[in-house]
């Protein structure tokens, strides 16, 4: 867009309603911009879908004997004779190679994926303001240590971190389990592990914004007043600075969800993430991927969840360049 | 000398970086022989301790890693145990690196021309054709590319060799698998990098001074948008060097990236620390090539 638009819009506006706060001129003109809008539709029904699912499975086999035996074929964890069916029109998706409904397991595994994601965006969140708005607000010497932190680990793979991380937590988990605690949340274990592991290694652009924006807030005026009128760093930080940045932070936690999302698919790809037989759209990709061979092609097993994937991935970089250019964010690297 | 500090600076940051990959790798529970020979008595575990000497502190382990480290040695892998990591780079790092190269060609090559006529074609179907396909790129990852490609080039239409490293026909799918997500990233990277030098004083003073359109934009823009690119293919480098694990496991190919993950899964502390080294080398080294051409590149870069 260029200037000129951008000034006119700017002024229409003004003519609209001269009273509007930054946030609602911000969220007009992300209202503009049509395909951003559009994501975040897509996205509420992806979500919706998601949930609505398993209750109207549930509802299927309460409704008598021919809903039942329905409910049955379709869910995501049962195990049939029915092999690699290609999409028809008992089984839209098609099957796997134990017989389970494809369509189910990518919505359960969408479950995982958006969940993992935008957990996963959070955690990354809360460490990248703190550490962001300490280095930013402190200055000097620790703003130095801080950063070159950031930068060291920068320049390690993410990929030995996020290991030796969840193997730790992993290990930590198991000594606390046999002191006797109850069983059953081991599958969720792993998924929380995983959370926090992914969470873990993308704070790092995070906390190099956050600490940007902390570096032109710390002299402002307002700042300045409430450390005169005797506030404590841990008050003027937790009062004036981080809700200043929130906005800015949450912007770019859209753009983390589809990277850990991603991140996510890459490590269950590896066999590091979620365990089987529960699913996440990277799991299932692997596994059919492990099922290609020079005789049959299983396309469903790949095309449909690798679609939701990018589909998902899709929208939420919409979603985020949408929210990033009405926030008017600057993302410097 | 502002490049003469950063590289007297390299060592230290190698230091701090080994120390960091030392301490982490040891940080995770269980050892490098926990998956062998069940049960392994305890005197076994003990004395494969003591030859590898993990039985040390591990301030001792470290210096002793140092000394090796001095004479370029990496020393034994804790797992594939008649082999030295040295060994293991030298032997899969051509692999890796020819991958890598070729993927790296291949997403410059497409994205840096999609990306700039994305962004000098405004408005007609090379704009939003080239974004469509830098978008897509970027939201489709390898590992559901490659598979396809397989499926379908390999074996619907018997094309091209689905797996393997033996002729350069075997390196088709997986350079193009590996390198189309990057070219993604680079197109758009390109254009922004376009769009945001288009409207600068100096391309004004070019088209006022009579240039021609497209030695404006080939002499004058492209340079400077290049830039963003550049600052992003140092490290990319780096990253597609060392090896990708899952192109290298879907075609079967004898690289480092394998070594990477099962290294870490199986606390091969020796062949992680030494991968890490290697990969920080790489890194470092690059990050300071992508500095120097900057120089080159924009007159108005000074480091001081």
């Amino acid at each position: 867009m260029s200037e000129l638009a951008a000034a006119q819009i700017e002024q229409l506006e003004h003519s609209d309603s001269p009273h509007l706060s930054p946030n609602q001129r911000a969220w007009r003109r992300f209202k503009r911009n049509r395909v951003a809008f559009l994501s975040l539709w897509v996205l509420l029904c992806l979500a919706i879908v998601v949930s609505v699912w398993p209750l109207l499975l549930k509802t299927l086999s309460a409704t008598g004997a021919a809903g039942t035996s329905v409910a049955q074929q379709l869910e995501p964890d049962r195990v049939s004779d029915d092999q690699f069916r290609s999409p028809n029109s008992r089984h839209w998706f098609g099957t796997d190679v134990h017989g389970r409904d494809l369509l189910s397991r990518v919505l359960y595994g969408a479950q995982v994926s958006l969940m993992v994601g935008m957990v996963g965006a959070c955690v990354s969140l809360v460490i990248g303001v703190l550490w962001g708005a300490i280095a930013g607000y402190c200055g000097g010497r620790t703003d130095n240590v801080m950063m070159r932190m950031v930068d060291v680990i920068y320049s390690l793979p993410s990929i030995i971190f996020v290991i030796v991380l969840i193997t730790t937590l992993e290990g930590v988990l198991k000594a606390w389990l046999s002191r006797g605690t109850t069983l059953g949340v081991d599958t969720w274990a792993r998924v929380i592990f995983l959370i926090l592991g992914l969470g873990a290694v993308s704070w790092l652009t995070m906390a190099r914004i956050v600490r940007g924006q902390v570096l032109s807030l710390r002299n402002r005026p307002f700042v300045e007043a409430s450390q005169a009128l005797g506030a404590g760093p841990v008050r003027v930080l937790a009062r004036h600075i981080i809700p200043n940045i929130l906005g800015v932070a949450i912007v770019y936690l859209t753009l983390t969800v589809p990277e850990i999302v991603l991140y996510e698919s890459f490590l269950s790809y590896l066999g590091l993430g979620i365990q089987p037989p529960m699913a996440s759209w990277g799991s299932l990709i692997a596994e059919g991927a492990d099922q290609i061979n020079p005789i049959r092609i299983y396309w469903w097993l790949i095309v449909f969840p690798g679609a939701f994937l990018a589909m998902t991935l899709l929208a939420l970089n919409f979603l985020g360049d949408g929210l990033r250019d009405a926030w008017d964010v600057r993302v410097d690297r | 000398m502002y490049f003469l500090r950063r590289v007297f600076l390299l060592g230290p940051l190698l230091l701090v970086i080994s120390l960091l990959a030392f301490v982490l790798v040891r940080l995770a529970p269980g050892g490098p022989f926990d998956r062998e020979r069940k049960p392994a008595s305890p005197e076994i575990e003990r004395q494969l301790k003591a030859k590898y000497h993990l039985d040390e502190p591990w301030w001792k382990q470290y210096g002793r890693f140092l000394g090796g480290l001095a004479q370029g040695d990496f020393g034994v892998s804790l797992q594939y145990r008649n082999h030295t990591v040295n060994d293991i780079i030298a032997q899969a790092l051509p692999v890796s690196a020819t991958l890598g190269m070729l993927a790296f060609g291949f997403s410059m090559g497409v994205g840096i021309p999609i990306g700039y006529f994305s962004a000098v074609r405004r408005g007609h179907w090379q704009e939003y054709s080239g974004s469509l396909f830098a978008i897509l790129m970027i939201c489709i990852p390898a590992f559901i590319v490659a598979p396809l490609l397989i499926m379908v080039v390999g074996i619907q239409w018997r094309l091209l060799p689905v797996a393997l490293w033996a002729s350069p026909l075997h390196a088709v799918l997986p350079v193009t698998a590996l390198g189309l997500y990057f070219s993604g990233r680079v197109a758009r990277l390109m254009r922004e990098g376009m769009l945001g030098v288009m409207p600068s004083e100096f391309i004004r003073a070019a088209r006022a001074k009579g240039l021609s359109e497209t030695t404006l934009l080939l002499r004058h823009a492209l340079p400077m948008a290049l830039l963003p690119v550049i600052s992003y293919a140092g490290p990319l480098l780096a990253d597609l060097l060392t090896g990708s694990f899952v192109i290298e496991t879907i075609f079967q190919i004898p690289g480092l990236g394998a070594f990477f993950v099962n290294g870490s899964l199986n606390r091969d502390y020796t062949l992680v620390v030494g991968l890490v080294m290697l990969y920080a080398v790489l890194l470092i080294v690059l990050n300071l090539l992508v500095d120097w051409i900057y120089v080159l590149l924009d007159p108005r870069v000074r480091y001081e």
